[in-house]
């Protein structure tokens, strides 16, 4: 008994295992907030007080010119067509990877992880010297009147491309954990493949989908690189948002460059608050279904 | 339903998990596959419901070859070891499952949908769950709904991989006690995957051992007690 000595006095609190002592603790939030704000928020709000530094009528004239309007159409329609297109490969590709024992596996995953490390510039030019009028194929696509380089084709190519991994990437941790228990479950009880997709696979990976998704579409939306090298920044035809804002930078044009930059950047706060009112609204299932 | 195994093979690439076995099953017993990990015992599981195909070998239902038959067409009720239900339908969901999944044409109405699944937590003795997610039951219940959710598609056997296997003791007593019931009503043909030899002599009609792939020994439980056959089954019975 006497080897255990008691310190008399104030330790009146306990302090968990894993908490840390306090000043550390700020230490960590402080730089946690800092880091964020300089980063994050700081940025984020700039670009407002630009958009807005001549006011708000200035701001919304520019908007409304027709080369931002067609920038702003173009960006919503290569986002409405490459992120479904990817959301259907990409969920492919995870159920492809984690349910079935191949060789060349590793090799897969890491030719779909090939986007990230690529730099966009570089998969821009390939393309060009894929399709562009100089190619082979690109020769004989504009002869019959489809033209990929300096044209819409391009554009989306380039853009999926670049958002190619995003979905399977959400979703294959996600589907290894889960195994293959469930879906052999649904088939001994005498579902069909396609209905085990639909009713087991699909409701067991969605948040993981809607993550991917958003991120892809986020992605997908502010593409500058490839999408600069492949579409020539044709104004009204084939200038994107972020490559639009580019050009009206350079112009020294800042309101009409912050104007649009603030559209983009709202386009991406609608999409997270899009995330967070699912989350919230399907609070309870996800609670009892322990997903994040 | 009378299921005969013949000459089994199974290999996952170079290694072979089961060496050629044959083991007749006769109809409405409860038969316990014992061995330890690595034993080939879930494989041949496996095999018997469709889940793998064997390297060679037959498996014949009723003497009708259903060595080519897919896992729905087996109409095997197989218990997983971690239950798998469904984690993102409610309990009378998942025991619906199998009926919902029915072509139309077989497929019962609605009412019937719900009645039978009454009848089947009733029979589970868990008539108020209906509505709760598995993730708000305990061990013991959502071993008990996966068996009501495998009992639903009228199956013609019942496959078990290591059904008691993440329970604790008093639980895992109270559920023997459960399946031996529930076999006794159904009449069904019942094969489990157990690697505790007490749990297969207490509940099997039919033992079989299991060591490396192959069939040590199969028999009565008192008599693979009594007379253990090899080495190999002496040693594992009097762990």
């Amino acid at each position: 008994m006497s080897d255990i000595t008691v310190t008399k006095g104030a330790p009146a609190r306990f302090r968990s295992a894993t908490e840390e002592a306090p000043l550390a603790r700020w230490a960590m939030i402080a730089a946690a907030v800092l880091g964020l704000g300089i980063l994050v928020f700081a940025p984020l709000i700039a670009v407002f007080v630009e958009a807005l530094a001549r006011g708000v009528a200035a701001s919304l004239a520019s908007l409304a010119t027709r080369d931002a309007q067609e920038a702003i159409k173009l960006t919503l329609t290569i986002a409405a067509i490459s992120v479904p297109f990817n959301a259907i490969f990409g969920v492919a590709a995870a159920w492809f990877i984690t349910k079935f024992d191949f060789r060349g596996k590793a090799f897969l995953i890491t030719l779909i992880d090939l986007p990230f490390s690529v730099s966009p510039v570089v998969a821009g030019l390939c393309i060009v010297l894929m399709f562009g009028a100089n190619s082979l194929i690109g020769g004989w696509l504009v002869a019959n009147g489809f033209p990929i380089v300096f044209a819409m084709p391009g554009i989306i190519l380039a853009t999926m491309f670049v958002t190619f991994p995003f979905v399977a990437r959400e979703l294959i941790p996600v589907m290894i954990e889960q195994g293959r228990a469930e879906e052999e479950a649904a088939l001994t009880l005498g579902a069909s493949g396609w209905r085990v997709f639909w009713t087991v696979t699909l409701p067991n990976i969605r948040w993981a989908l809607l993550y991917g998704v958003l991120l892809c579409n986020a992605r997908a939306m502010g593409e500058f690189g490839a999408v600069a090298v492949v579409s020539g920044k044709i104004r009204g035809q084939t200038a994107t948002m972020p490559t639009t804002i580019e050009m009206l930078y350079q112009e020294y044009l800042s309101v009409a460059a912050f104007s649009l930059a603030a559209v983009l950047a709202l386009l991406a706060l609608v999409t997270l608050l899009l995330k967070t009112a699912l989350e919230i609204r399907h609070a309870d299932q996800l609670a009892a279904t322990h997903r994040h | 339903m009378h299921i005969e195994i013949d000459e089994i093979s199974k290999s996952f690439g170079t290694t072979a998990a089961l060496h050629p076995v044959s083991l007749s099953i006769p109809s409405g017993a409860l038969v316990a596959l014992l061995g330890p990990s690595g034993s080939g015992k879930t494989t041949l599981l496996r095999i018997l419901g469709g889940l793998e195909f064997p390297t060679s070998g037959r498996v014949l239902f009723d003497g009708q070859d259903a060595t080519g038959l897919s896992v729905q067409e087996r109409r095997a009720g197989f218990v997983f070891q971690s239950y798998a239900l469904f984690r993102h339908m409610t309990v009378f969901d998942n025991i619906a499952y199998g009926l919902n999944a029915r072509p139309r044409a077989s497929r019962p109405t609605k009412a019937e949908i719900a009645r039978r699944v009454t009848k089947l937590l009733e029979l589970i003795q868990l008539p108020d769950i209906g509505a709760r997610y598995p993730s708000q039951l305990s061990g013991g219940q959502r071993q008990r709904v996966a068996l009501a959710r495998a009992l639903a598609i009228e199956p013609r056997m019942l496959l078990l991989d290591e059904p008691f296997g993440a329970l604790d003791a008093k639980v895992r007593k109270e559920l023997r006690q459960g399946l031996r019931d529930i076999h006794d009503t159904t009449g069904l043909t019942t094969v489990f995957v157990t690697h505790d030899q007490e749990e297969a002599m207490e509940l099997a009609d039919l033992v079989v051992v299991m060591s490396m792939g192959r069939i040590e020994q199969i028999g009565k439980p008192q008599d693979v007690r009594a007379k253990p056959k090899t080495a190999f089954v002496r040693e594992f019975i009097s762990l």
